[in-house]
């Protein structure tokens, strides 16, 4: 008779990521027998409570989703309202709705790089640590951060729930010689995200692949930021409008979040690693060579090196921003002006997370009717699920704890925001 | 003998992160604080881990569910000063738009099995369960307040957070009124001060993160706003938002269904 072996690994309260998760897995025989991620943020019904409200509200209701990217619910909202009122946010407007857009992938991807997933790679519990033997760099890392919270404040009055963003543009323009204060920092914040690309391209990275459906935006331009079509790898290619006729939500029991998936049933990725993937060549001269020179090529399947791509966008976004301060002279008018009438509109932006769609539908006095949002994380969560599972197979021999922590960085990967996806972590490993 | 460093932990109930963040958001103060105090227990930071009890703990988020319920008397039990920080913490926050509705209606309308989920018929503030040391207000906190009261709890002195309202702020610094000059509706004579004058010097009405002062006069203000042009539903909207249940905001709210 054999005898048999089981293990239960169990993380109760994930760390490091913006919200409440857990996983169970459980292992019999050297084979997974059962892995769940399981997303316990206790849910706060916002599709629920817009209903009757103001069209103009749903910006600043909607970013109380999440403190982390709050810009993603700000302008996925707006952009939403004004495609159902029928106006668009042109120009000098549309530069700065990308200025403050790149404050925010700043923020959330230097916080996630350098605070919460560097960590895994030096097997140290947190920033604070790394901060103990290489001071420089988390220094450097603060800076940075703090750099794009500037942006956030000087265009949108703080970096938390921004105030200044509505449907159609902004309360008040900032004025030129605010958003001209940006511009030195700027310079000096290129080089230094440079230096940390390099720096993290450095680490040893887990060895594992994926052959991952990429969904992204794609703009004719400009590397997608707010607003373009939804196109993926495998050749997927439609607008806004057409999100809800390719995608769907699924309720499963064990989580708080809604997953997302195709509607033919598959996994999909959304995030940096799928823009990077579906929009390499729109990138900057020196964001590709700092992505070759920190080992990427052209393609990145291995979900750790995430951490690289973060970085990369970083950077990318810091020549953004520089080049619209650069060029901006402040607008005549600080929004267009709206006129409510029943419609229905959606809007889709690449939050720092991945695609983030909204749809409301509105009656002739503007209140909402009907509020429907797809934030990143809930549609990266079968894809989560995936990735563990390969990891778990790939890394079977390690140790309880050693495993434990290598699935938690496998979730990091993701930078899950569980705020977000609850409309999600514990991990609980059982080993039989 | 090297001193010990208080513990501090941060815990998480219903919330978007925010106020927390604002934590990690003091990047030129953060190595220091971490020279002042240990980071016990922040899980959205460290996955460290060291046990209590803890000299300050600073709690985020409402409460909406019956594990949060039980969670919070735990945490009052392991902390020597219990501080809430945001609007969730000290009021219910947004998620208590759902106090004034039919909860059940609200499941099925966002998930396709209500079965699955488990919540509390209201969102509540953490004074409404335990004993709460000190408030800090809005949404987000302000992290230049999140300071001064972790600085003054360290060292065992009142902290410096005014009480007074926001539209005193304004006169204070020399901002021009919204509402006088605009007729913009504001908010500003019943909010608690705090955020730093944000919202007026973006032409825009205070619209109450910090919830209400003490001792506001919400029906005056509702008056005033009547004659700006804002019908019922439009001011107990403006009411109702992130400090909906606060009770001088919810009440007034409520005379305005």
């Amino acid at each position: 008779m054999t005898k048999t072996t089981s293990r239960i690994i169990k993380v109760d309260a994930l760390s490091r990521v913006e919200g409440e998760g857990a996983l169970d897995l459980h292992i019999r025989d050297g084979k997974i027998k059962d892995l769940k991620f399981r997303i316990f943020e206790p849910p706060r019904f916002f599709e629920a409570l817009l209903r009757g409200r103001d069209f103009s509200e749903a910006p600043d209701i909607t970013s109380r989703i999440c403190g982390i990217c709050p810009i993603a619910y700000l302008l996925g909202s707006s952009q939403a309202m004004e495609d159902a009122l029928g106006v668009s946010v042109t120009g000098p407007l549309r530069d700065l709705r990308r200025l403050i857009y790149c404050g925010e992938w700043v923020e959330s991807h230097v916080l996630h790089a350098a605070m919460l997933h560097a960590p895994d790679f030096l097997e140290l519990d947190d920033a604070l640590q790394i901060a103990k033997a290489n001071p420089e760099l988390v220094k450097k890392a603060l800076k940075l951060k703090k750099l794009g919270n500037e942006i956030l404040e000087v265009v949108g009055g703080r970096a938390v729930h921004p105030v200044n963003l509505k449907v159609g543009g902004f309360y008040k323009v900032p004025t030129k010689a605010r958003v001209r204060s940006l511009i030195e920092p700027l310079k000096w914040a290129i080089d230094a995200s440079r230096d940390l690309a390099l720096a993290f391209g450095g680490f040893e990275f887990p060895d594992y692949e994926y052959d991952y459906t990429c969904v992204s935006m794609r703009h004719p331009d400009e590397y997608a930021i707010q607003d373009g079509r939804i196109i993926s790898n495998r050749g997927l290619d439609i607008g806004v409008s057409e999100f809800p006729d390719h995608f769907v939500e699924e309720h499963v029991a064990h989580s708080n979040a809604l997953h997302g998936k195709t509607k033919t049933g598959e996994a999909y990725l959304v995030g940096p690693l799928a823009r990077y993937n579906n929009n390499f060549d729109q990138l900057s001269k020196l964001a590709k060579a700092t992505a070759k020179d920190a080992g990427l090529g052209k393609i990145c399947i291995n979900p750790f090196q995430s951490i690289i791509v973060r970085m990369v966008e970083t950077l990318y976004a810091f020549e953004e921003s520089l080049r619209i301060a650069l060029a901006y002279e402040e607008p005549d008018a600080s929004c267009v002006q709206v006129t409510p009438r029943a419609g229905t509109g959606h809007g889709c932006t690449e939050a720092p997370r991945g695609i983030c769609y909204h749809r409301y539908s509105l009656d002739k006095n503007g209140l909402i009717t009907k509020a429907t949002i797809m934030p990143p994380t809930a549609q990266n969560q079968k894809q989560i699920e995936i990735d563990l599972h390969g990891v778990v197979e790939r890394y079977m021999d390690l140790a309880d704890e050693k495993l434990k922590w290598r699935c938690e960085q496998t979730i990091r990967n993701y930078d899950p925001c569980i705020s977000c996806a609850t409309h999600f972590l514990k991990l609980n490993v059982t080993r039989d | 003998m090297a001193h010990k460093k208080p513990k501090l932990a941060v815990w998480k109930f219903s919330s978007c992160d925010g106020c927390q963040l604002s934590l990690l958001g003091c990047e030129d103060e953060l190595l220091d604080v971490a020279e002042q105090v240990e980071f016990a227990y922040f899980l959205e930071a460290t996955r460290a881990k060291v046990s209590g009890p803890y000299d300050i703990s600073l709690v985020e988020g409402s409460i909406t569910t019956a594990e949060e319920e039980e969670r919070i008397h735990q945490v009052r039990k392991q902390s020597k000063v219990l501080i809430t920080i945001g609007a969730c913490a000290t009021a219910g926050g947004i998620q208590a738009l759902k106090n004034f509705a039919d909860v059940d209606e609200f499941i099925s309308a966002v998930y396709a099995h209500p079965e699955y989920i488990k919540t509390l018929s209201k969102s509540t503030a953490i004074a409404d369960h335990v004993p709460v040391d000190l408030e800090l207000r809005g949404c987000p906190i302000n992290k230049v307040q999140l300071l001064e009261v972790l600085g003054a709890t360290l060292v065992g002195r009142k902290p410096n957070v005014p009480n007074h309202s926001q539209c005193m702020e304004c006169k204070m610094s020399g901002q021009v009124c919204v509402m006088v000059a605009k007729g913009q509706a504001c908010l500003g004579p019943v909010t608690q001060a705090g955020c730093g004058t944000i919202c007026p010097t973006f032409d825009r009405g205070c619209y109450g993160c910090f919830g209400p002062k003490e001792l506001s006069n919400t029906s005056a203000l509702a008056a005033r706003l009547g004659e700006l042009g804002l019908d019922s539903k439009q001011r107990s909207d403006l009411f109702r938002t992130f400090n909906a249940a606060a009770e001088p905001f919810a009440k007034e709210s409520v005379k305005h269904d």
